[in-house]
């Protein structure tokens, strides 16, 4: 789990996280013996649908002060130690 | 002095927007080292801010409502070239190239800017405490909390640092603090503001709001932030807000609901002066002619437990950037995958980190439909009987928290005890429905209490004209 | 058309093939936000929060990318449908959000299917939207990963609009995976989804290969094939996947599932990650999105606005030339199929149209008319001018224009009539008549040697104006009487 959310945990923060995850998801549980198959999931409170954007470039955005308050720049790009591995 | 005094008299030129940020820079000086409501005071720029405006009331320029007005903004909410950190070491330092929907607003209104507000890292918390740069205290006594997360921002306006403050709301993050600190706060309907700039929690639950001393002050502080923002596919397809309009016009034939299971009937924790003040209110809104009774929202028992599994689902997947690749500070490492690691363990609390861990759990493979899955069906079951609430009722009325503030440290050992803070205020975020707080007397320690008016999605107009009754008997002291 | 390899270690058994093919739109601005959406420049010009994935931001889809991916849609059958956006969640720089907007659950078109040439249809499964990511640059060791001492990361291409074509398992070898490739980009091209320039990387394709025993019913296990540049690596990579895991199976061992990185230089697949290694990508519904539902309307807007896809393009042509429709495909992929039937309108002769449209006019028909073609090929195909004769007429027909029969005449390419050219024949076997007793009595080797040599007099007496078909058929005329 904490490879997955790329957190590094020492062993006892492992034990207490644990334990303390432990005890939020027993609340979780009295969700267990609800019943709730016949009812749609919401992920938003409104049916809001078809918010659409007009494709055109408008005025455009200045990244110089994003470059300048990177925490390291190359050549106008991010710089990174050796990224081993491929992405997916 | 209130907001709305004070634009009126910037505007006509009768006070200088200079002399009224100098008077609150001079109360933030002698207070705020013991409140620590701050992560930023932003004197010099405010002072700028306020010549500019008063250089334009000069030359015959009609200003916005909020005209001179001082606002504390919750350090959540990004403004441009100044410093955004979410009271977390990840983001120490970090300057935003741009501002939050919210704040254009407030400058084009002509509100100043005083200071970026503490919070609960990431907005958390529901205590302040879990900051990465010390805890706020509670103005009106400084061994308890303000609450949370959105604590420095009611200690702000409790504090009298400034009339107005910004905060933001995904499980009463507003109400609550405005409850224990004996402020106004206001979670608007989800949508009603835009997200654009708020640095996120829970997207489908966060919003901004604000804080007042005042339900008229509050009323006019949303009515400049709401509106649509096309930069926000999530907003809501209305012009900004009117409620001055309607502020007075009364409770007369509201049909009012008291939440039987937010009564100490259904949950229990609600301690029993916050019952009494509850009693008490009922009294007044049917004194003015609303017609009282008892509501019920069954699924609201459940809030808590589909909330503690939404929000920190929703709260994993957003705060996964924060690897000190494009912005913020970086703990590099001999790899890139080591250096996200390292820039994520050194920079993220605890509390944030047990959140990203259950989210990230909620979501995972094999786990997905028996919790995120199961929560978000809970949600719409939420929703429905609010539905239902409200073929019979106008608006429903709750405590806004169980306690009033409580001791710092008191409930940081147990998460579940803190989490327990916000079983009023959550079942709002999760319909999306609007909420507020309005300081009404106090508990048996003194410390303030606050009722919760809820109203339907849309209905923010009906729940101030409540809110208006309920503040003009509470015998809370205004100015 | 070979749909099974023909090496000896393949007899018996048969490959399967899926593709999954990404495709950038083109918009003009970016999916999510109004960053420009454009090729080349300086790095991370072309970007802003929400590509930068900053905190705060957030994404607004583009009314563009959806009208394109509906497009898209209907171009391959698909049935179009009410769509949301969902997080596909897992750490990587490139990705700025750590996470990537993408559709899962409901893709906005599904079942669908594409023609090849050769008429076989092959089911498209999906066809969602989703963001591209940035790119990053391995500094040191020779720009490959695993030596580089650092990268740079720049993310002009996060947030592209992407749309990802999933393919059914009915290809059946490297010819069927190309033609597949070529007729989808050839249909994004034609409806302005996309300019599919895969050297550009604008249109990718990953590869799912598996092999089973000529008929089964049964699928093997797949492995997943990436960092394919080319329809030549396409064809490369299937080929050698198909025999690493022929290899492995008649070796008694099982095919594990991966995914593999195909790696041009050496011409092989490595191993990335098993399924087990495979991560965990914790979809969930976009809290920041809401759903898309194109109206009925727009559905049909769009659908009549699509012009003819390759498909019905071939079909056309072969129908007015009168040939199967995998013999137009060349030519609808060059674009000339209009030109050829405003050429058979124009009373060309058919199966010259052909012949000329594949071979002689590769390069385009520059300044040709449909009249002037059509003209030359009934001139062509009555005698009047020879193939080489043709030839040149054409190319200078495409260069400057014009009318064939002036053209031929200004080269003096007049048809030689028969009579002209027989009265030629006699005076020069006349004045060769030992070598003509020879080609008479000669043999076959004889007659050949003589002949040449006879119709290399007759060309020269006629400044090459003459056929050397009919030079032959009128000596062996002569010859035999």
């Amino acid at each position: 789990m904490a490879r997955l959310a790329q957190l590094e945990l020492g062993e006892d923060e492992l034990d207490a996280f644990t334990s303390q995850l432990a005890a939020v998801l027993d609340h979780a549980a009295d969700l267990e013996a609800l019943n709730v198959d016949d009812i749609e999931p919401s992920t938003h409170p409104f049916p809001l649908k078809n918010v659409l954007r007009i494709d055109d470039p408008g005025e455009g955005f200045n990244i110089e002060e994003v470059l300048e308050g990177a925490p390291k720049v190359e050549e106008r790009q991010f710089r990174v130690p050796p990224i081993l591995g491929d992405a997916s | 002095m209130k907001a709305i005094e004070i634009a009126e008299k910037v505007s006509s030129g009768e006070i200088s927007a200079r002399s009224v940020v100098e008077q609150h820079i001079e109360i933030i000086n002698d207070i705020e080292p013991d409140v620590n409501a701050f992560n930023l005071v932003t004197a010099e720029k405010a002072l700028i801010d306020a010549d500019e405006i008063d250089s334009k009331i000069a030359s015959g320029e009609t200003l916005g409502p909020l005209a001179g007005v001082p606002i504390s903004v919750k350090d959540n909410l990004c403004t441009r070239g100044v410093e955004t950190t979410c009271s977390s070491k990840i983001l120490e330092g970090w300057k935003p190239p741009y501002d939050a929907t919210v704040i254009e607003k407030l400058k084009e209104a002509g509100a100043i800017i005083i200071g970026k507000t503490n919070l609960d890292e990431f907005a958390m918390g529901s205590s302040t405490e879990n900051s990465a740069f010390g805890p706020t205290r509670n103005p009106h006594n400084l061994e308890r909390v303000p609450g949370g997360s959105s604590g420095g921002s009611a200690a702000a306006v409790a504090a009298g640092f400034s009339p107005l403050a910004l905060g933001s709301d995904t499980g009463g993050s507003i109400r609550q603090p405005a409850a224990l600190c004996g402020v106004v706060g206001v979670k608007p309907t989800y949508g009603r503001v835009s997200r654009y700039g708020l640095v996120a929690f829970a997207s489908s639950l966060d919003q901004v709001g604000p804080f007042a001393n005042t339900v008229s002050d509050a009323a006019l502080a949303l009515e400049v932030i709401s509106g649509h923002d096309p930069r926000d596919s999530t907003s809501i397809p209305e012009k900004p807000l009117d409620i001055s309009g309607v502020l007075d016009d009364g409770v007369r034939g509201m049909r009012i609901g008291v939440i039987e299971e937010l009564s100490g009937k259904g949950l229990g924790g609600i301690s029993q002066d916050v019952l009494s003040r509850v009693e008490e209110a009922i009294k007044v809104l049917s004194n003015a002619g609303a017609d009282v009774e008892s509501a019920s929202v069954p699924a609201s028992v459940y809030g808590l437990s589909a909330y503690y599994v939404i929000a920190p689902a929703e709260a994993s997947s957003n705060l996964a950037r924060y690897d000190g690749i494009r912005f913020g500070p970086r703990t590099e490492a001999a790899t890139t995958a080591e250096t996200m690691t390292a820039t994520r363990t050194k920079g993220f609390g605890d509390e944030v980190k047990r959140r990203i861990m259950l989210g990230t759990y909620a979501l995972s493979a094999g786990y997905y439909d028996a919790y995120y899955g199961k929560s978000q069906r809970v949600r719409t079951l939420i929703m429905n009987d609010f539905a239902k609430a409200y073929e019979k009722f106008d608006i429903l009325i709750s405590p806004t928290a169980p306690t009033t503030a409580f001791p710092l440290g008191d409930k940081t050992a147990d998460p579940m005890q803190m989490y327990l803070q916000d079983v009023c205020t959550i079942p709002s975020n999760l319909a999306g429905h609007p909420a507020m707080s309005v300081p009404f007397g106090s508990g048996a320690d003194g410390m303030p209490v606050g009722i919760q008016i809820l109203a339907p999605a849309m209905a923010e107009r009906e729940m101030f004209q409540a809110a208006k009754i309920l503040e003009s008997e509470s015998g809370n002291g205004i100015e | 058309m070979v749909t099974a390899l023909n090496s000896p270690e393949m007899n018996g058994w048969e490959t399967v093939i899926g593709l999954e093919v990404h495709a950038e739109l083109a918009t003009k601005t970016k999916m999510f936000s109004s960053a420009l959406n454009s090729f080349g420049g300086q790095p991370n010009s072309n970007t802003d929060p929400v590509s930068l994935g900053l905190p705060g931001s957030l994404p607004v889809l583009n009314e563009k990318a959806v009208e394109l991916a509906i497009r898209v849609g209907l171009a391959l059958n698909c049935e179009v449908q009410k769509s949301v956006f969902a997080r596909k969640n897992y750490f990587y720089p490139d990705m700025p959000k750590a996470y990537q907007i993408s559709q899962f659950d409901l893709p906005i078109n599904k079942e669908g299917w594409l023609e090849l040439p050769d008429g076989r249809r092959i089911g498209i499964e999906r066809a969602h939207l989703e963001e591209d990511t940035g790119k990053i640059t391995h500094v040191g060791g020779g720009g490959r990963i695993h030596e580089a001492s650092y990268s740079l990361i720049d993310y002009n291409r996060s947030g592209v609009p992407l749309i990802e074509i999933v393919g059914a398992p009915d290809l059946r070898g490297p010819d069927d995976a190309r033609d597949y490739v070529s007729e989808l980009r050839s249909i994004l091209v034609t409806i302005g989804a996309s300019d599919g320039k895969m050297e550009e990387g604008s249109l990718r394709v990953d590869c799912n290969v598996s092999v089973r025993r000529e008929g089964t019913e049964e699928f093997g296990t797949r492995c997943e094939i990436k960092n394919i540049n080319s329809l030549r690596s396409l064809g490369r990579a299937i080929e050698y996947e198909a025999k690493r895991q022929i290899e492995i199976i008649e070796s008694g061992q099982k095919i594990e599932q991966q995914t593999r990185h195909w790696d041009e230089a050496e011409g092989r697949t490595h191993k990335l990650r098993s399924k087990e290694e495979a991560f965990d990508y914790r979809y969930f519904p976009e809290p920041d999105l809401v759903p898309v539902e194109p109206s009925e309307e727009w559905i049909r807007e769009i659908s009549e606005s699509l012009p003819p896809l390759p498909r019905e393009r071939r079909h056309l042509l072969a129908e007015a030339i009168g040939v199967e429709p995998n013999e137009t495909s060349l030519i609808v992929q060059r674009d000339l199929d209009n030109f050829a039937l405003q050429a058979v309108s124009s009373n060309a002769n058919k199966n010259r149209v052909l012949v000329h449209l594949e071979n002689n006019l590769a390069d385009g028909i520059g300044e040709l008319t449909p009249e002037a073609f059509a003209s030359l090929t009934a001139m062509e195909a009555n005698g009047e001018l020879t193939a080489t004769q043709t030839k040149t007429v054409l190319s200078e027909l495409v260069e400057a224009g014009g009318d064939p029969q002036e053209v031929a005449k200004s080269h003096g390419f007049e048809s030689m009539d028969n009579s002209e050219l027989e009265e030629i024949v006699d005076r020069i076997i006349s004045e060769h008549s030992d070598d003509w007793i020879a080609f008479i009595n000669g043999d076959d080797t004889e007659r050949k040697k003589k002949s040449g040599f006879f119709v290399g007099l007759i060309m020269k007496e006629t400044s090459g104006q003459a056929d050397g078909k009919k030079v032959n058929q009128i000596l062996s005329a002569k010859a035999n009487n």
